[in-house]
């Protein structure tokens, strides 16, 4: 298993645990005090977990891209994981602060979030592409 | 990899790059607002990420590793599986029609072209789950 395809994984198990526990926040008696904490429960399942287990199983067993770059372009696949790494973290952190306390920092910070996160997708889909072929 | 493995994942690429462009766009509106009306959109972002993207990853994938049969045609009846992708991808394009028409009955129609084109997928692909070399 390719090196980043370990860390996918692992990302990707570490997300599925923050995602539990923000099901268990959530599921607490009366009414919650963060209101940005159902879509952080949601993307970190859908994204942080799924997603990125997805991006890391289709690096290690999509079909090779050439001899010499079985797994396509590497630094494409390092910033992948490092831009959806880093926006969907901003957006665990300042999605919920947003929703208590909004301020022109946490504002800008989800807009940061949001552009990392679209980079990543992008990233995953130039470097897969090509991959994806008939043998 | 079959070339209609080939259609499905390439199929899921596009809703993946289209899902992440709403996805961005909703999430960028609720830091810096700049065009309120943009969350009418939402039911296209869970659209394209749900069904176009992993739904449609997981089909491709499936008909490309599921075991094959010994002899020809070693995938089944792969009509099936066409049809389900057409019926899928029109599907989606419905849902994504009412959305932007409101007229209601297209979401009807879209997700029984998706119940549709799921339910040819399991019936042309049932046999295949089986034991290795049976």
């Amino acid at each position: 298993m390719p090196i980043l395809t370990r860390w996918f994984l692992k990302a990707a198990l570490v997300y599925l645990v923050l995602a539990l526990c923000a099901g268990i926040l959530l599921a607490l008696p009366g009414e919650t005090l963060i209101s940005g904490l159902f879509p952080v429960y949601i993307h970190t399942l859908a994204f942080g977990w799924l997603t990125q287990l997805i991006f890391g199983v289709a690096l290690w067993m999509f079909p090779k891209y050439s001899s010499a770059q079985p797994r396509g372009h590497e630094w494409l696949g390092w910033a992948t994981f490092i831009l959806l790494n880093i926006g969907l973290t901003l957006r665990v952190i300042f999605e919920p602060l947003h929703g208590i306390s909004p301020s022109t920092f946490s504002s800008w910070m989800l807009v940061i979030a949001a552009v990392l996160q679209w980079l990543s997708g992008l990233a995953f889909v130039a470097n897969t592409w090509t991959r994806v072929k008939e043998k | 990899m079959p070339r209609l493995s080939v259609y499905y994942i390439r199929a899921s690429l596009v809703y993946l790059a289209l899902g992440f462009t709403f996805g961005g766009l909703l999430l960028a509106n609720k830091g810096v607002m700049f065009l309120p009306a943009i969350w009418a959109f939402l039911p296209i972002h869970i659209e394209f990420s749900f069904v176009g993207w992993m739904v449609q990853l997981a089909m491709g994938v499936a008909f490309w590793i599921l075991p094959r049969f010994p002899v020809q045609p070693i995938r089944g009846d792969e009509r099936l599986s066409w049809l389900a992708f057409f019926m899928m991808n029109l599907g989606i394009w419905f849902i994504v029609l009412q959305i932007a028409t409101q007229v209601e009955w297209l979401t009807f129609i879209g997700r029984v072209l998706e119940l549709l084109g799921v339910g040819l997928f399991a019936v042309g692909n049932w046999k295949r789950i089986k034991p290795l070399g049976s």
